[in-house]
This record gives structure tokens, sequence and C-alpha cells, in this order.
């Protein structure tokens, strides 16, 4: 068998299994306390409506949330795997073994899938029960919402990896990734509609994909009628795989060669080095 | 025939007719202004034990981080099993050991899982006369951590987790063995253990290693021969025993003559008893006679080193 395809199998096994590995962990308070947030903020947008429509804020909210969650996941989540492989070392012990980087990257991917699957689901299961209207969804609703979720994660992922490769600290990883995201956010009319910000930023939002994300999701799981509710009365699908298509072409671009000049720089007096930077910043901190 | 050439008294291994494991030509390293690495020559045959001694500081790292293909160097030729690490591929890649000085990684995997997970990345890489990877069973015994083997990485103690890193360093039958200080924090049982693992390595499996220690005796008992850097520069290379006679060749004689005792320092011990002896027979007591250890040897060759490059001291105190 070719040695990249057996590389990557052990990669797709090894995904799995830190997959399983987390999600035995600590690391689920995350996903909790997320959802825990959301629901919240469902509960209370239950009895609004949306201006110009008969649908409830919160049925409009649940699918920006999932569409928010899918960008979350392939930059902060990628970003934040990557960096801590980076500084514990794993990342330099997949360097020493033939294929080893070729089975990590491919271990992250899977991770990173299941990981923002899992996480989708913590908001969507309780969701459904506060907000009855996606009921209505239907088989190509789903359906749509898996390739959104699919091309999503493939305009996010390799940023996520980019920014963890531009990097140094775990902490500098995650405040580049977790500021862009909930500053967008902000604007990309999650927890609101769009209409309800300045035109300028709205222009500004539709640059990056998480306002595009959320349409998406929108358009997969709302009827058509709640389209009023949409800039030019619309879902946009088009533009959405334009948009979407865009950012994953760029950075599917990018994205190898910078992994692979971060990772050649993977050395064990770096890894060190990088060890007692984090070790003194806990100590005078 | 080659730059550097052993001492006499190198126990000899009859010449392999394959390509040396490493060998360097003028390897030179530099970080802006410092010179970390200014020439250094070697050839390491098939099977040799080499061990790597030096102040901190001296370039050990930054070597040994070359040979492995994780730093690109300024200047020099390099082959490491016939190959230019910088080009080396994962066919390469797969006849190499690795354990550097600290890994704290894959701390969630239990024992025998990351073991065995990492062996098999090594599977499409066996030959004929090279079965990889390793037993995974079989690895965990040699290196007893068979009572460990289903607990997570992380809880194991710094010994045993050093262990679980030699064990992932040759889980795929490396030809070339690379030990950054193997045995930094293990306790003296542990360290013989090791030391009948590493000679085991060599004999039964030809393994080349290279070595870095800061422990001398753990030096003299595995290495056939020693390599002291200091300066960015090779300053010695022989078998241990060479380099002991090499520098400091005094013994010391002790005895006692009745109430008396004598302490005298000599070339040639051996005649110095016999005329001893043939001077005061049967009153000669207590005789003692003590070579210069390898701790002397090195220390003595270090410091004539810095003394012998003052100008230059700002390189070795990097």
């Amino acid at each position: 068998m070719n040695h990249t395809l057996y590389a990557a199998r052990l990669g797709v096994s090894r995904g799995l299994h830190e997959f399983r590995q987390g999600v035995a962990s600590s690391d689920q308070w995350f996903n909790v306390i997320m959802a825990l947030i959301f629901l919240t903020v469902l509960i209370f947008q239950r009895d609004a409506t949306v201006d110009g429509t008969s649908f409830s804020l919160a049925s409009v909210t649940l699918p920006s949330m999932l569409g928010m969650m899918v960008a979350l996941g392939g930059l902060v989540g990628v970003s934040s795997q990557l960096s801590t492989s980076k500084e514990d070392g794993s990342l330099l012990r997949a360097k020493t073994v033939p294929g080893g980087m070729v089975g990590f990257l491919v271990a992250r991917i899977v991770q990173v899938i299941l990981d923002t699957l899992l996480s989708l689901l913590v908001i969507l299961i309780p969701g459904v029960f506060l907000v009855n209207e996606l009921v209505n969804a239907g088989i190509t609703g789903w359906l749509t919402m898996l390739w959104i979720f699919a091309l999503g994660l493939l305009a996010t992922l390799p940023w996520g990896a980019i920014i963890s490769s531009l990097t140094k600290t775990m902490q500098s990883t995650f405040g580049f990734t977790m500021l862009p995201v909930m500053g967008l956010t902000a604007i990309s009319g999650i927890f609101y509609p769009i209409s309800a910000i300045p035109d300028w930023l709205q222009v500004i939002a539709q640059v990056f994909p998480i306002y595009w994300i959320g349409i998406g999701m929108r358009s997969a799981l709302l009827p058509d009628s709640a389209m009023a509710a949409e800039i030019g009365e619309s879902w946009r699908q088009l533009e959405t795989i334009g948009v979407l298509g865009a950012w994953a072409i760029l950075g599917l671009l990018l994205a190898p060669t910078i992994l692979r000049r971060a990772a050649r720089r993977e050395s064990g007096s770096a890894l060190e080095r990088r060890q007692n930077l984090t070790m003194q910043r806990a100590t005078s901190g | 025939m080659t730059a550097v050439r052993a001492l006499p008294g190198d126990r000899s291994r009859p010449e392999s007719p394959e390509n040396p494991a490493i060998e360097l030509r003028d390897l030179r390293m530099r970080y802006g202004t410092n010179d970390v690495l200014r020439g250094i020559d070697l050839t390491v045959r098939r099977g040799e034990v080499i061990a790597l001694l030096g102040p901190n500081g001296a370039g050990k790292t930054t070597t040994i981080e070359i040979l492995e293909g994780f730093r690109s160097r300024s200047a020099g030729e390099v082959k490491v099993l016939g190959v230019d690490p910088v080009q080396g591929g994962e066919a390469w890649r797969a006849k190499l050991g690795v354990v550097l000085q600290t890994w704290r990684d894959h701390g969630r995997w239990k024992v025998w899982e990351l073991l065995d997970h990492l062996g098999q990345y090594y599977r499409p890489y066996a030959t004929p006369d090279r079965d990889r990877p390793m037993n995974t069973d079989e690895l965990i015994h040699t290196v007893a951590l068979h009572e460990f083997a289903h607990r997570q990485v992380k809880t194991l103690s710094g010994g045993q987790r050093r262990r679980l890193d030699v064990a992932i360093g040759i889980i795929g039958r490396p030809e070339l063995l690379f030990l950054d200080e193997p045995t930094a924090g293990f306790d003296p049982h542990a360290r013989r253990d090791f030391h009948d693992l590493v000679h085991r390595l060599a004999d039964l499996e030809d393994m080349t290693i290279l070595l870095t220690t800061h422990d001398l005796a753990e030096a003299e008992k595995l290495a056939e021969r020693i390599l002291i850097l200091a300066g960015g520069r090779i300053i010695a290379n022989g078998s241990p025993a060479a380099l002991s006679r090499q520098v400091a060749g005094k013994s010391e004689v002790r005895w006692r003559q009745g109430d008396e005792r004598f302490v005298h320092a000599t070339e040639d011990a051996t005649d110095y008893v016999r005329n001893l002896f043939a001077q005061h027979g049967e009153q000669i007591a207590d005789l003692e006679v003590q070579r210069s250890s390898l701790e002397d040897a090195y220390l003595a060759i270090v410091q004539q080193h810095e003394r012998g490059q003052r100008p230059d001291q700002e390189v070795l105190s990097l």
C-alpha cells in the first residue's frame, strides 16, 4: 500500500482515539458552558419576533449559533489543538516517526470535525425542544446543514492552522483566534438580524466566513418565508458558496507551506525554550 | 584517510562494507555572530557506540539536532546513513531512533496504546533483515513498564517516562539511535538496567548509538569511543582508556610502612611498586595503586582547552 495513505489511515484512528480521550476529559466543560449560555439566550429570545416575519427571534438565533460554533471549531478548535501539541512535544514526536506528520495532520482534522459536531449537537438537541419551528426543516434541510458544516469548516480550519503556526505561545494563539471570532460574531447577525447594524459594518461582516456560515445554517433549518429578514430577502446560497469557497481555497493554498515552515522549526531545543518561557510566565504571573 | 583518527586502544570492530553511519566534514553552525560549531570532522562506523561529552553550551545538542535533521547547518558536509539529513525522507527517518532530553507529549494516552500506535508507522519500512516495528508487549517488558502498560502516560514518574521515551525511540528497530542524556533522573537500579539494554541493542540489534551524557562513569561503561566537544570543536576523541592515558599519565601509589603512610605519583606504577617491594619487602602494607580516572582526564582536557583558548572564552560560556 502507498505509504502516505497508510500513515493517513493511522491518523484517522489516532484522531478517533484522541476524540474519545477528549470526550472523557475536562475539555467538555467548555461545551457545557457554551450550551448553557446559548440556551439561556434562546429562552430570553423565545417571545420576541423578528421584524417583518412571524418567526421568534430564538428560531433565527439557534441556526446562527450553530454557524458560529462551526467557525469557532475551525479556528479556535484546530489552533488550540495545534499549539498544545507544539507546547507538549506531540508535534515534535510526530516528526521523529516516518509518516508521523501525515498521521498527525489527519488526526487533527478528524478530531476537529468530531469535536465541532459534538459542540453542535450539545446545542441543537436541547435547542430543538425550545424552538419548535425547526422540527419542520425536513431531510433537505438537514442535508443542507451538512454541506454548510463541511464548507464552513473548510473555510476556517486552514486559517486556524495558519494562525497557530504564526503565533508563539498557547495564550497568543488563543487571543488571535478567539478575539476575531468574538468581534465578527457581534457584527455577523448571529444573535440579532444583521439589518440592525450600520451598513458599513454589514459590509465588513460579509467579507468574513462567520456571516455566511450563519446564513447557510438559517437557510438549512428555517422555512423560506424567513428570508424576509435577510439582506436582499434571499438566502444567497450562491454567494455563500462563493465567499466560503474563496476562504477555503486561499487557506488550503497557504496552510501547507506555512505549516511546513513552522514544523521544520520544531526541535528539542526549541521545545525546551518554549517550555521554559511558559514556566517563567506561570511563576512570575 | 579520515580527519579524525581513533586513538590506539580503541576496541576496533571489523570495517563494515557499508558506508559509515555518520560522516561529518567541517560542520559549522553559526547563530547570528555566535559560532556554535566551528568545524567538526567525524566518522562513526556502523555498530559503534559513541558518547558525546562536553560542558554545557559546547554544541552537543546542536550537533545532534543537525544529525537528526531537525536543524539546518550553516556549512559543511553531513551524511547520516548515507543521506544528507536536510534531504532525508520518510524511509530515512524510519531508520533513526530519537530520544530527546525532554518529552511531555501524549499525556492522555495509555503507555501500551501509545507505543503500539507509534510502532505501526514503521510497518511499511520493514525489511527482510530488520523486522519493524518491535513487538509492543515484549518491548514494554524490556523497559520494565509492563506494570504500567495501561496507565496514562501523564501519571508516570520521571524515570518511568524516560523508559517509555527510550522504548518509543527503539520501537522502529533503528539502525542509528540518538540518546540525549538518556539516564537523567534514573535511580541506580534503573540506570544499571538501562546500560544492559544499550549493550543488548548494540550487540544483538546491531544499532549504532550516539549518546550524550554528563555521567562519565556511564560514558566509560557504554561507549567504545568518547568525543569531547568544547568551544564548538572536537577536542578529544578516543577510547575511555586511551583518553585517561593520554592526559594524566600519572598514577598514585599509596602504602604504609610501620606507622607511616606514603603517597607517590609516578608515570610507571608497575615499575615503581616492583622497586618498592625489592627495597622494603614485607614492610609494605595497605598498598593501593590508583590510575587517573576518566573524570580526571575529562576535567584536565577541558581545562587545558579553556586555558589555551582565552581569547575565545565567550564561545565557551554560551
